[in-house]
C-alpha cells in the first residue's frame, strides 16, 4: 500500500491529551473524536487536515494514556500515516491493533519540514520526501506484526483464532 | 543467565521454562480491567466477535470511575453501556456508584490483583499493580476486547532497568516524591518499552500505598510495567484479600538488566514536576514563588489512606488559603470509611477543602475541578500535560500529598515545614 500526503509537523513527546482531550471522552464516535483531533496541540489542525494527510512528530509521539481514541481520532481525521523516531507503547500497540499505519525512523522525522510532501510504501517501509527528493527506511515490523496488519488488525486476527478453535 | 521477576511470571503465564527480551509469547491473563471510557469501546469490538461470553466472568473486572456519578447524558450512555453488559455476561466485579473507587485504588484493596499474576486494563495506569508483585501494563480497548475473548494476549518480553533506591527517606519525603526523582532523571521516554524493577532500601522501608504510587507512575516514565518484588509487607497486605492462589516471583541475583541504576535518597526533599511534562521536577527548595488556585489531593496516583492521613497532618487546625479551593477525593469507599472513622474528613472539611465521592474526574480534566484559563493547580495526580486539568492555556504542577496540602494553606507551592 502507498501514501502520499502533505505533511503537518509536531514536536517530542505529543502525548495523548494533546490527540484527543479527555473533555471529549464521554463519546467514542470516531467521526466525533476526528473533530477534535490534535486540538490541544494545533486548534485548527483537524479543521486544515487534508485527507491522506501525514504527521511527523519528535520522539515518543502518543505518549501518556492508553485512550484508544488517541489513534481512532487521528484515523477518523483521515490522516494516512505517522512517522517519528518513535512511539509510546501502548499507542503503538493500539495504531496496530487498529490500523493506523506508523513508522519509526529518526532521519526522516528530523529531515521532513511542514507541508513538503512524501510518499510512503507500506509493505516496505521506504519513505520519500517528494518536495525534497529524499529518501529514507523506517524500522520494519517484525514478521508478527506484519502478520496482524496483514490480517486486517488485532479483531480480525482473534475472530480467525476463536474460529479455529470452534 | 538468570531472569527478572518480568521474565519469570511472563514466562509461566506463557507455558514456557524461560524467556528472555525481545521475544514475542502468547500468555495467559488472571486479570482484564476496563472503566467507563475504555470499556465502551472494548464492549463494540468484542461484540463484532460473535462470541457469546468473556473467557471468564469473575476475572474481567469493570469500574466505571472516569465520569461517574455521571457528568452529562453521553457519559451517562457510556456507563449505561458498562453496567448493560456486566450484567449480560454475569461479570462478578462490576463496581457501581456508591460502592466503587477509582480502579487502581479499588483493586488492591478488594485483592482482586495478586502476586504473580499477568494483568491487562485498558487504563494506562494498570502498571500501580506491579506494586503487589504482579505484571501488570496498560493497553488499549481492542486488546481488552480481544483478551476478554479469549483469556490471553500477546507481549513482546521487556528488558528490565533495575532500580535501587538506597538510604532513609527523610520527612515528608514519600513514594511520590522517589518515583518523580527517577522520571525527572531518565524523562518521560526514559524507560519506554521496558520493565522498571524498584529495589533498595527505600522501598523496602516504603508501605504498601508508597510503593503503588511508585509503580503507578511508571508509564509517565514511558515503562511498559512497574515492578516491586514481593516481600513480607506484599504478604501481609494480600493474605487478608486474597480469594485465589497466587504466587512469589524474585529476580534471579545473575538476572541481566539493561540498566542498573541506583540513587542515594538520603538528602532527597519533597520532589515537584512543573509543567507539561512529569519529567520537569525540581526540588521543593528549587520550587521558587509559584502561585496557585487550586489543589487536588486525591486520584489513582495519592489517593489513599496513608496520603488522606498525611495531608490530614498538615491541615489539622489550619484553614485553606482564601484564595485557593481544595478539593480531596479519597480513592475508594473503603478509604472514605476509614478517613472518616479517623476524623480525617471532619479536618479537611473544617479546613474548608471540598470532599469528594470517588472519581478520577479532575486528574484528566473529565469534570469536578476543572481549570479555566490561565489558572495553576497543584495535584496528587500523575499527569501535567498541556489541558490536563481543563484549559489548554491553564497548567498543573505535580507533587506528593504533604507538598499538597501545605500548598493550599499557604496559597503558593511550599514545602511541609512551612505550616508546621
Amino acid at each position: 500500500m502507498q501514501f502520499v500526503g502533505n505533511v503537518w509537523k509536531f514536536g517530542n513527546d505529543v502525548d495523548t491529551d494533546a490527540i484527543i482531550p479527555a473533555r471529549y471522552l464521554n463519546t467514542s464516535d470516531p467521526e466525533d473524536l476526528a473533530k477534535h483531533c490534535m486540538e490541544d496541540a494545533d486548534p485548527e489542525f483537524a479543521k486544515k487536515a487534508q485527507d491522506g494527510d501525514v504527521i511527523v512528530a519528535g520522539k515518543n509521539f502518543g505518549c501518556g494514556s492508553s485512550r484508544e481514541h488517541a489513534p481512532i481520532a487521528i484515523k477518523a481525521a483521515k490522516v494516512s500515516c505517522i512517522i517519528a523516531p518513535s512511539f509510546a507503547r501502548i499507542f503503538y500497540r493500539n495504531a496496530i491493533n487498529i490500523g493506523l499505519p506508523i513508522f519509526e525512523c529518526d532521519e526522516a522525522a528530523r529531515d521532513i519540514g511542514e507541508g513538503d510532501r512524501v510518499e510512503i510504501d507500506a509493505s516496505s517501509g521506504r519513505i520519500k520526501n517528494l518536495t525534497s527528493g529524499k529518501t529514507y527506511q523506517a524500522v520494519p515490523f517484525p514478521e508478527f506484526m506484519q502478520e496482524l496488519i496483514d490480517q486486517g488488525g488485532l479483531m480480525k486476527y482473534v475472530e480467525k483464532k476463536v474460529k479455529q478453535n470452534g | 543467565m538468570g531472569m527478572t521477576i518480568t521474565e519469570k511470571i511472563l514466562a509461566r503465564h506463557a507455558g514456557l521454562e524461560k524467556t528472555q527480551p525481545g521475544e514475542l509469547i502468547s500468555a495467559r491473563v488472571d486479570v482484564v480491567l476496563g472503566n467507563d471510557i475504555t470499556a465502551p469501546v472494548a464492549i463494540k469490538e468484542f461484540e463484532k466477535l460473535g462470541v457469546e461470553k468473556v473467557f471468564d466472568p469473575e476475572r474481567v473486572v469493570l469500574v466505571p470511575d472516569h465520569f461517574v456519578p455521571n457528568k452529562d447524558i453521553q457519559s451517562a450512555e457510556q456507563a449505561k453501556m458498562l453496567r448493560e453488559f456486566a450484567r449480560k455476561q454475569g461479570i462478578v466485579n462490576y463496581f457501581e456508584v456508591g460502592r466503587m473507587g477509582i480502579e487502581h485504588c479499588l483493586l488492591p484493596e478488594q485483592g482482586l490483583v495478586l502476586p504473580g499474576d499477568v494483568i491487562i486494563g485498558a487504563d494506562s495506569h494498570t502498571c500501580t499493580y506491579g506494586a503487589v508483585g504482579a505484571f501488570a501494563t496498560g493497553v488499549g480497548s481492542t486488546d481488552m476486547a480481544a483478551a476478554m475473548a479469549t483469556g490471553e494476549t500477546w507481549f513482546k518480553v521487556p528488558e528490565t532497568i533495575k532500580f535501587v533506591f538506597n538510604g532513609q527517606l527523610q520527612p515528608w519525603v514519600g513514594g511520590k516524591d522517589l518515583i518523580l526523582h527517577a522520571i525527572g532523571d531518565i524523562g518521560v521516554d526514559g524507560a519506554r518499552y521496558m520493565a522498571m524493577e524498584f529495589t533498595g532500601e527505600a522501598i523496602d522501608n516504603l508501605s504498601m500505598e508508597g510503593r503503588m504510587t511508585m509503580a503507578n507512575m511508571a508509564i509517565e516514565a514511558g515503562g511498559k510495567n512497574g515492578i516491586i518484588p514481593p516481600d513480607d509487607k506484599t504478604v501481609d497486605y494480600v493474605k487478608r484479600r486474597a480469594k485465589r492462589d497466587y504466587e512469589l516471583y524474585q529476580s534471579d541475583p545473575d538476572a541481566a538488566y539493561a540498566r542498573v541504576i541506583e540513587y542515594d535518597i538520603s538528602a532527597l526533599e519533597p520532589v515537584v514536576a512543573f509543567p507539561h511534562l512529569p519529567e520537569n521536577t525540581r526540588p521543593i527548595s528549587k520550587v521558587g514563588d509559584v502561585k496557585i488556585d487550586q489543589v487536588i489531593i486525591g486520584s489513582c496516583t495519592n489517593g489513599r489512606l496513608e496520603d488522606l492521613r498525611q495531608a490530614a497532618k498538615l491541615l489539622k487546625g489550619k484553614k485553606v488559603h482564601r484564595d485557593i479551593r481544595v478539593i480531596v477525593i479519597p480513592g475508594t469507599q473503603e478509604i472514605y470509611r476509614q478517613a472518616m472513622a479517623e476524623g480525617l474528613i471532619d479536618t479537611f472539611i473544617q479546613a474548608n477543602a471540598a470532599v469528594s465521592t470517588p472519581t478520577c474526574g479532575p486528574c484528566l480534566g473529565g469534570y469536578m475541578g476543572i481549570l479555566a484559563k490561565g489558572e495553576r493547580a497543584l495535584a496528587t495526580t500523575n499527569r501535567n500535560f498541556v489541558g490536563r486539568m481543563g484549559h489548554p492555556e491553564s497548567e498543573v504542577y505535580l507533587s506528593g500529598p504533604a507538598v499538597a496540602a501545605a500548598s493550599a494553606v499557604c496559597g503558593y507551592i511550599a514545602a511541609p515545614e512551612e505550616v508546621l
